[in-house]
């Protein structure tokens, strides 16, 4: 076997210190705590709703970032026009805001001073303190990442294989969907896995907005705080467990997909 | 048949300027020209793909320039094919039947019909991702006339291909055109092959139509000093014209009859210059001696450049002239041609 170069040992080892880094946490504390305890955990109602309340909104975010996403994602990938970078930053710039300035702007439309607040208030909608709240918020942080994914799927379809398509007598919005989103398809995925997964895991927003009623970031908070790391550690886990196999059975979708055709 | 009249289209870098240019209904032809210079970009105008700026395009006695590409009858298929990836072959040739009201047992007789001329009969139930260049091109053709198209745009649809395969396709191509009576606009940068397919062609040049013609017409007689290189005419010279005489740098060639009011060019193609030791005793009204000053080996042919005075030829020879004649660097060798393949514009 070829010596390897001393620059390779270099990498590898670099490899190696981001991999302990990051798995040691996790493995650490998905084996905190006792099976008796997960299991109690499991039977306790407020921890349950909050995991549920958590998947809900991620996911209600996920869809409407994608309904509301896809149409934007396909205008980026496809036409050039003035002012398109700045629309490029403006869908991105919920990544680089703190989590925190995000509830408090979102909190400032929906006050009852603004024209948007008082008429929301008129309809009976409510923000602060509310799943609608959450849903929002979490809506704010995630469709970044939708938007980016679908984008780039759509740009790796070539605008020509839509042109034979409308030369062969589709519309544009026949042509949308019997061609550009099938073979889209897993980049959309893939952008509502990634909105959804960066939905769940907000807390910093949401805490501002609502703290009640409880997602589970907020909960495993406010367990750590009353009771300390030994109480937060397994609502944490099912956290973790819930999340991690609802993505993976949303990955194993894809690829399966991707095997047939 | 496609009329188009003072057509611009414009993108950032680009633009299509006053192209005026008329198809024949039925017909085969080419629009030729390197890259660049905006061949696609008006076969996407025809086919209603690109926005166009100002001008008209009519096809048959409908004025189709601002309707939408469903509705125009024209289809496109691409040098890179555009295949459907996501549906098999089957599902790829009749992808476009549901937007058309052709009946059932027809539609079926047609598909037959093109399987089998196209050889695809076998591939029906694959995947289009593992298909040859070839097979692809012939699913993409396929695909364009089973929906009975008035007019079928073809992109360089033999350049991605394998010169195997090359010669296949374009007998293929030549064959469907004459069944079927679509008319058939195809673009290419290879004038051979434009030459040995079709009837008619014009040749673009950054954007604009430099000559439309019979492909004689433009092989013979090119009118602007892009069409003669382009079609391959090497002696290519700026002249001043005397009477029935033109003078090249000093040196003066006899054309036979006056020239007509051009830019100044004579051109000669290189097939048509005659290599001799001695002088012709032939009809050839121009002999010239010169030298011979590079040999350029071509495979099947070589390309002799012989300098008379400050005028440099350029002749084709076959291998075996070329040893007959023991032609090599520097010797002395007699150039001849006649008036008649001289072209003056």
């Amino acid at each position: 076997m070829q010596k390897k170069e001393p620059f390779f040992w270099i990498t590898f080892f670099a490899g190696f210190i981001i991999m302990v880094f990051l798995l040691l946490p996790m493995f650490k504390m998905m084996t905190a705590p006792s099976l008796a305890m997960l299991m109690e955990t499991l039977k306790d109602k407020d921890v349950m709703r909050s995991i549920r309340l958590s998947v809900v909104t991620a996911g209600a975010a996920a869809l409407i970032s994608f309904v509301f996403g896809t149409p934007l994602a396909y205008l980026l990938a496809r036409h050039e026009f003035f002012g398109k970078k700045l629309v490029e930053s403006i869908v991105d710039l919920p990544v680089v805001i703190p989590h925190p300035v995000v509830g408090i702007a979102i909190l400032s439309v929906a006050g009852r001073d603004f024209w948007l607040g008082a008429l929301m208030q008129e309809l009976g909608i409510r923000i602060m303190g509310s799943v609608t709240g959450i849903i929002t918020v979490l809506t704010f942080v995630g469709i970044p990442f939708y938007i980016n994914a679908a984008k780039t799927g759509f740009e790796s379809i070539s605008p020509r294989i839509e042109n034979v398509s409308r030369s062969l007598g589709a519309t544009m919005v026949g042509t949308f969907f019997r061609v550009t989103v099938p073979l889209a398809w897993r980049s959309i995925v893939i952008g509502f896995v990634m909105c959804a997964a960066r939905a769940i895991s907000e807390f910093g927003a949401v805490v501002i907005v609502a703290y009640h009623p409880m997602i589970a970031p907020v909960m495993l908070y406010e367990r750590f705080e009353g009771y300390g790391l030994r109480y937060s550690q397994p609502v944490a886990v099912w956290l973790v467990t819930i999340c991690l196999s609802l993505f993976l059975v949303l990955r194993i979708l894809t690829l399966r997909t991707k095997d047939n055709t | 048949m496609i009329r188009i009249e003072n057509l611009s289209v414009t993108f950032t870098g680009f633009s299509l300027s006053d192209i005026n240019l008329t198809v024949d209904e039925g017909s085969f032809s080419i629009l030729m020209g390197p890259t660049g210079a905006g061949k696609t970009v008006l076969l996407e105008a025809i086919a209603g793909l690109t926005p166009v700026k100002k001008g008209t395009i009519t096809i048959g006695t409908t004025d189709v320039t601002h309707m939408p590409p469903e509705k125009r009858g024209v289809g496109i298929v691409y040098q890179d094919y555009a295949l459907f990836d996501h549906l098999d072959v089957r599902q790829n040739i009749t992808y476009g039947l549901r937007y058309h009201a052709i009946d059932t047992e027809r539609a079926q007789r047609t598909f037959c019909r093109l399987v089998e001329d196209l050889e695809l009969s076998h591939l029906l139930k694959r995947s289009t991702e593992n298909l040859s260049g070839g097979e692809k091109q012939r699913v993409a053709l396929a695909r364009a006339l089973i929906v009975e198209p008035k007019i079928l745009l073809l992109d360089e649809p033999l350049s991605a291909l394998d010169p195997a395969f090359r010669e296949d396709i374009r007998r293929g191509l030549k064959r469907l055109h004459r069944e079927l009576g679509v008319t058939f606009l195809m673009v290419t940068h290879d004038f051979a092959e434009a030459l040995s397919l079709a009837d008619r062609g014009a040749v673009m040049h950054e954007g604009r139509i430099e000559q439309v013609g019979t492909m004689e017409d433009i092989f013979q007689r090119p009118v602007s000093a892009f069409v003669a290189d382009f079609v391959g005419m090497k002696n290519l010279f700026r002249a001043r014209f005397t009477g029935t005489q033109a003078v090249i740098d000093g040196l003066t060639v006899e054309l036979g009859k006056t020239p007509e009011n051009g830019t100044g060019f004579i051109a000669i193609r290189p097939e048509d210059i005659v290599l001799s030791r001695e002088r012709p005793h032939s009809s050839m009204r121009n002999t010239h001696t010169g030298r011979v000053s590079a040999i350029v080996d071509h495979g099947l042919y070589y390309e002799v450049v012989v300098k008379v005075d400050m005028v440099m030829f350029v002749a084709l020879i076959t291998k075996r002239s070329l040893v007959e004649l023991e032609i090599h660097e520097g010797m002395p060798i007699i150039i001849a041609f006649k008036a008649t393949a001289i072209h003056s514009f």
